[in-house]
């Protein structure tokens, strides 16, 4: 019998498929198409302590293998999310990832102090890498110093039970810097990677296409440079669990990243393209690895590092 | 919280037929019980290009008929599409061929809203926007309405109007920009004497935001309800991604930027903020 757990610090789930959060609506949405506890975890969207709009149309535009997307965070703010979302959730089943999205410092304190006791939470994750904020000084994990503090912020909110997970941006000169920055100031995992901005210009308008001219780049287009932030992280940071995510569509593409050094898989994108993707991924997943004669999922995990004799 | 259609399903939909009609493709899917579910206004997304295709994201397409009755026991349901092949994704579905399967998730979104007396109705559509009109025209007829319709398109061959789809409307209006068919000029320059004319009381329409919010002065000016089918491009078309967002009044008074693909694409049109792309009105919820 395949053993397909895994495990995020404290919290063990049943298996590594999760959604990524901004992907996934509510839950509701999703769960029209197949039972939501077939899921690891649902990771939810970002969400902010108030209510948010988020950006102006046109939001979209789709590129060659990918799409570029600024939403800007848009959603119902943290009491109506608990309200709402968390209630369906936790009455759905199913283990939940809540996702945090803060201006400041103190709002990812605050945030953590609403969401640190909540049922079938089994993670917290910290998205200080959203690319989709008026300035970017916001992306806190551009830098190692604000990197820092968010996560020392959250950490002293939040218990030892409750896994922090760290969301990361890859559009930084050394990432497993950051990665040693954030885990040093108390995180117990990491999520790879956010979207890498980017711009479409409009040839017959001659202007950006989107309104508020650059986006996050998602979608197979960089799943080579999740694999490389992965691999580059895990070689650092063996021990830390990391949540893999970036362009997986497909059994194949979730499995170079296991084998790159992810503990669980998020598929994002590719639920876009397919309301089910996360099954396919899923099962597709479990049968390469019985056939490359894995018995336990946790041993794929960072497989592509060992010594190149074994 | 709005929620998705609740009688969308995810099915592989086989091409029965493909014929180009003018500048657009009429297609027609086997699928099921789909059909029996969907009402006019409702829209399906389909996965375009392939398996190893690079364009990752669906495609939304209004139904133009659904056909569940009348039809021998045991055969299958049928949603017909009318397809205009402008970029990589629509050309792709275009040229699928007879017997080819396709992924379709659907129905989705809302409906137009069927008075509950006979009314006059005016239906309005932009372009390929007629599409959905027809099968509404069929469903208000059933209901005693009269229906008067006017199409609007840059030139003759992007009229879609075909034959059939006239049988339940009482007068059939062309517009189109270059006067190669019907009147010179816009379907809003058609409107306010249709409406004088045929006593309407109600418009349905389905186009370009630009043409929508030409309609929604004039309904304001009569003082009609307006039933809009908009369009926003949508990544997903199940409620998930959040790009196809309008701002929209709720019944509590509230601007909220609301998806398309689950509280439209039929939008009362005297809810709508038009004129909104590229700036979020100010008021807006979270704004």
């Amino acid at each position: 019998m395949f053993d397909f757990s895994t495990k995020l610090s404290s919290s063990t789930l049943s298996n590594p498929i999760l959604t990524a959060s901004g992907c996934a609506g509510s839950g509701k949405e999703l769960s029209q198409f197949f039972p939501l506890t077939e899921l690891g975890a649902i990771v939810t969207k970002s969400i902010m302590l108030k209510p948010r709009s988020g950006r102006a149309t046109p939001r979209m535009a789709e590129t060659p293998s990918g799409m570029l997307n600024s939403i800007g965070l848009q959603g119902p703010g943290i009491d109506l999310f608990l309200e709402n979302d968390i209630a369906w959730l936790q009455e759905a089943g199913v283990k939940i990832i809540v996702s945090i999205a803060g201006e400041t410092v103190d709002d990812y304190a605050a945030l953590a102090r609403r969401v640190r006791s909540l049922p079938n939470v089994v993670g917290l994750e910290v998205n200080i890498s959203c690319p989709n904020v008026e300035n970017r000084g916001m992306v806190f994990s551009c830098q190692p110093d604000t990197a820092r503090a968010a996560i020392e912020n959250v950490r002293r909110n939040v218990g030892n039970d409750l896994p922090i997970i760290a969301k990361l941006s890859p559009d930084v000169t050394d990432i497993s810097l950051i990665a040693r920055e954030v885990v040093s100031a108390g995180a117990d995992g990491l999520a790879l990677i956010n979207t890498v901005l980017g711009m479409v210009i409009d040839v017959n308008t001659m202007r950006p296409k989107l309104a508020q001219k650059t986006g996050g780049l998602s979608g197979p287009a960089i799943r080579p440079i999740a694999v490389r932030a992965i691999y580059q992280v895990h070689a650092a940071l063996p021990k830390i669990p990391i949540i893999g995510m970036g362009g997986v569509a497909s059994g194949k593409d979730a499995l170079e990243l296991v084998l790159a050094g992810a503990s669980a898989i998020s598929v994002g994108t590719a639920t876009f393209g397919n309301p089910t993707a996360v099954i396919k991924v899923k099962e597709e997943l479990k049968s390469l690895l019985v056939e490359r004669g894995f018995e336990k999922f946790s041993d794929a995990v960072g497989f592509a590092h060992r010594a190149e004799s074994n | 919280m709005s929620s998705i259609n609740p009688r969308a399903v995810q099915i592989e939909a086989e091409v029965v037929s493909n014929k180009k009609v003018g500048a657009y493709h009429h297609m027609v899917f086997s699928v099921e019980g789909m059909a029996a579910s969907a009402r006019p206004g409702n829209f399906v997304a389909i996965s375009v290009g392939g398996e190893s295709t690079g364009l990752v994201l669906r495609r939304a397409f209004a139904i133009y008929r659904a056909t569940d009755k009348s039809l021998p026991a045991g055969s299958n349901g049928l949603i017909e599409l009318v397809i205009a092949p402008h970029g990589q994704g629509s050309t792709w579905l275009a040229s699928r061929q007879v017997h080819e399967k396709v992924n379709m998730v659907g129905p989705l979104g809302t409906s137009f809203g069927i008075p509950t007396e006979p009314v006059r109705a005016l239906l309005v559509g932009g372009g390929y926007g007629s599409a959905p009109l027809f099968g509404l025209a069929e469903l208000l007829k059933s209901r005693g309405c009269r229906v008067d319709m006017v199409l609007g398109a840059s030139s003759a061959g992007k009229i879609y109007a075909p034959l059939e789809g006239k049988r339940s409307v009482s007068s059939m209006t062309i517009t189109t920009d270059d006067g190669s068919a019907g009147l010179q000029g816009r379907v809003s320059d058609a409107l306010p004497q249709l409406i004088e004319e045929n006593e309407s009381e109600i418009i349905y329409s389905c186009g370009p935001m630009a043409m929508l919010q030409a309609i929604q002065a004039i309904a304001d000016k009569y003082n009609l309800l307006h039933q809009a089918s908009v369009e926003e491009s949508m990544a997903c078309g199940i409620g998930v991604c959040m790009t196809c967002v309008v701002p929209l009044r709720g019944s509590d008074g509230v601007v909220r930027m609301s998806r398309t693909c689950i509280d439209g694409p039929v939008m009362d049109g005297s809810n709508v903020i038009w004129d909104s792309q590229r700036r979020i009105p100010e008021g807006t919820w979270g704004a």
